[in-house]
């Protein structure tokens, strides 16, 4: 683990049960200013999870989390507010407001958070339309766009207020090759230029070593393996080849399934026949 | 604002108007049988101000407009809008609940009296087309019929059910958990649970206005 600067994200011992299952076991990182950590791994094996830790919308078990050195963990809404406004996040799906257009939604944070005139505001909305390679789309409706392109609006609205840090959850899945390279490269620009650091989320292999500084990978909840690309690259686990390989066999079980069941605590899926029969019974 | 006042007017307007038709007819079928034509306003008048028109404008606007708050914010739920406002340091409830808030508590009201004019002359429309009153005279009776009293229990009434309803259906959409089946039982469950809730309180209400004093 190289230390250059100041940290920003400490994680310790970070412990999340849902029930009697251990979703996060135990895991503990730092990340420096200026770096992009990728955090890789099979579906549910709690990355989205991990993050949502990270942004403090959810509580862990135990363990700590520090974001600009502030432990969020015990904070209030209120003084997690106050640290939310130096972090920008780009959700899965974008998250966009529907009832907004693009403009507006990047326009969003603006308008709630600084007190910027509406030309500077709608000023800054182009250049950041710009930056993803969605010039003059501001006033269509997320309904309009594909997935894709309200990822990078999603990417747009994240970095509208400047932010000293960026979650990305799979900034580049569903996005094709080109876009793939022009979204990596804003994240090498944005950290290189303006000390911008970089947390994402994702199992796209080539963005992955594109622009890591530092990985980690996850299995089961807990670290399998961390270190720059190139050591995860030679690493002699086999998880971890398996997964940066893309290999069916290996020693990863295939429960994949059952495990996003476990990731989001969903609604179980019912029984649909036998619903069906109950009701029938009960009236018939 | 504009969905919930405004183009529910049209709805609003013709179940009012139903209800006063109705309400004349039945009273002027056990009413001629007393030889009591004459109350007939009386009756349309307080029973649309104190009891009708709370009552079924409300139960419209839950239809309407409670169950499509209840969709709307479970579908920002499910599809990680409302955690994305609280990422961006925007509390979700003064952004979306507080202005939904504020549009139920004028705009049911508003519908309320609005309903209230167009059932009245629902029932101006029966007397004076098919029991042969002139208009002056129904006027009057109705007027005379009413006191303010009876207005003003209507329009707590109806405040009372706008919070009732609004709060409700915002707290649905916002526990929404588990994709679209998620909301749909959220939207369900809000208007099941507005109308209950809207019902007993009425009885509540009529009973401290009318029962108790």
């Amino acid at each position: 683990m190289k230390d250059n600067g100041e940290t920003i994200i400490e994680v310790n011992d970070l412990v999340r049960r849902f029930g009697d299952r251990q979703v996060l076991d135990d895991i503990s990182f730092n990340v420096h200013r200026g770096e992009i950590l990728v955090i890789m791994g099979g579906s549910g094996c709690g990355k989205s999870t991990l993050l949502r830790h990270m942004i403090g919308s959810m509580k862990p078990t135990s363990g700590s989390v520090k974001i600009f050195g502030e432990e969020i963990t015990g904070m209030k809404e209120r003084e997690i507010e106050r640290v939310r406004l130096r972090f920008g996040m780009l959700f899965q799906s974008g998250a966009l407001l529907a009832s907004l257009t693009v403009g507006e939604n990047i326009a969003l944070p603006l308008l709630q958070h600084t007190k910027k005139s509406p030309d500077e505001i709608q000023q800054i909305v182009r250049a950041k339309l710009e930056m993803v390679g969605l010039t003059g789309f501001e006033d269509l409706k997320p309904d309009e766009i594909s997935g894709g392109m309200k990822k990078r609006v999603g990417l747009a609205r994240a970095l509208a207020l400047d932010p000293e840090l960026l979650f990305s959850d799979e900034p580049t899945s569903g996005l094709d090759p080109i876009m793939t390279a022009v979204v990596d490269q804003l994240t090498l620009k944005l950290t290189q230029g303006s000390h911008m650091t970089a947390v994402v989320v994702s199992h796209d292999m080539t963005s992955a070593f594109r622009i890591a500084t530092r990985m980690i990978m996850l299995g089961h909840g807990s670290i399998v393996a961390q270190g720059t690309p190139d050591e995860i690259r030679n690493s002699s686990n086999p998880e971890v080849q398996q997964f940066i390989h893309g290999q069916a066999d290996g020693p990863i079980p295939l429960n994949l399934s059952q495990e996003e069941h476990k990731d989001h605590q969903h609604v179980r899926p019912r029984p649909f026949l036998g619903g069906r029969f109950r009701f029938h019974h009960k009236h018939p | 604002m504009v969905f919930i006042g405004v183009r529910a007017a049209p709805m609003v307007a013709l179940t009012a108007c139903s209800v006063g038709v109705t309400l004349a007819m039945q009273a002027a079928h056990s009413l001629q049988s007393l030889g009591a034509e004459m109350y007939i306003p009386d009756l349309v008048m307080i029973t649309l101000l104190r009891e009708m028109g709370p009552v079924l404008i409300a139960v419209i606007v839950i239809g309407r407009s409670g169950s499509a708050v209840a969709a709307e914010l479970g579908t920002m739920k499910v599809s990680e809008e409302i955690e994305a406002l609280e990422v961006m340091a925007i509390n979700p409830v003064q952004y979306l609940v507080v202005p939904r808030f504020l549009a139920m508590l004028v705009m049911l009201p508003a519908l309320t009296i609005f309903g209230n004019y167009i059932g009245i002359l629902g029932g101006w429309a029966v007397c004076r087309f098919a029991l042969d009153f002139n208009t002056a005279g129904y006027i009057i009776r109705a007027l005379e019929s009413a006191d303010t009293w009876d207005l003003y229990s209507g329009m707590i009434k109806s405040v009372v059910f706008a919070w009732i309803v609004i709060t409700i259906a915002c707290n649905a959409g916002l526990n929404v958990e588990g994709g679209a089946e998620g909301v749909g039982q959220a939207t369900t469950a809000s208007v099941v649970q507005a109308l209950l809730a809207m019902l007993v309180m009425n009885a509540v209400l009529t009973g401290i206005f009318f029962f108790a004093a």
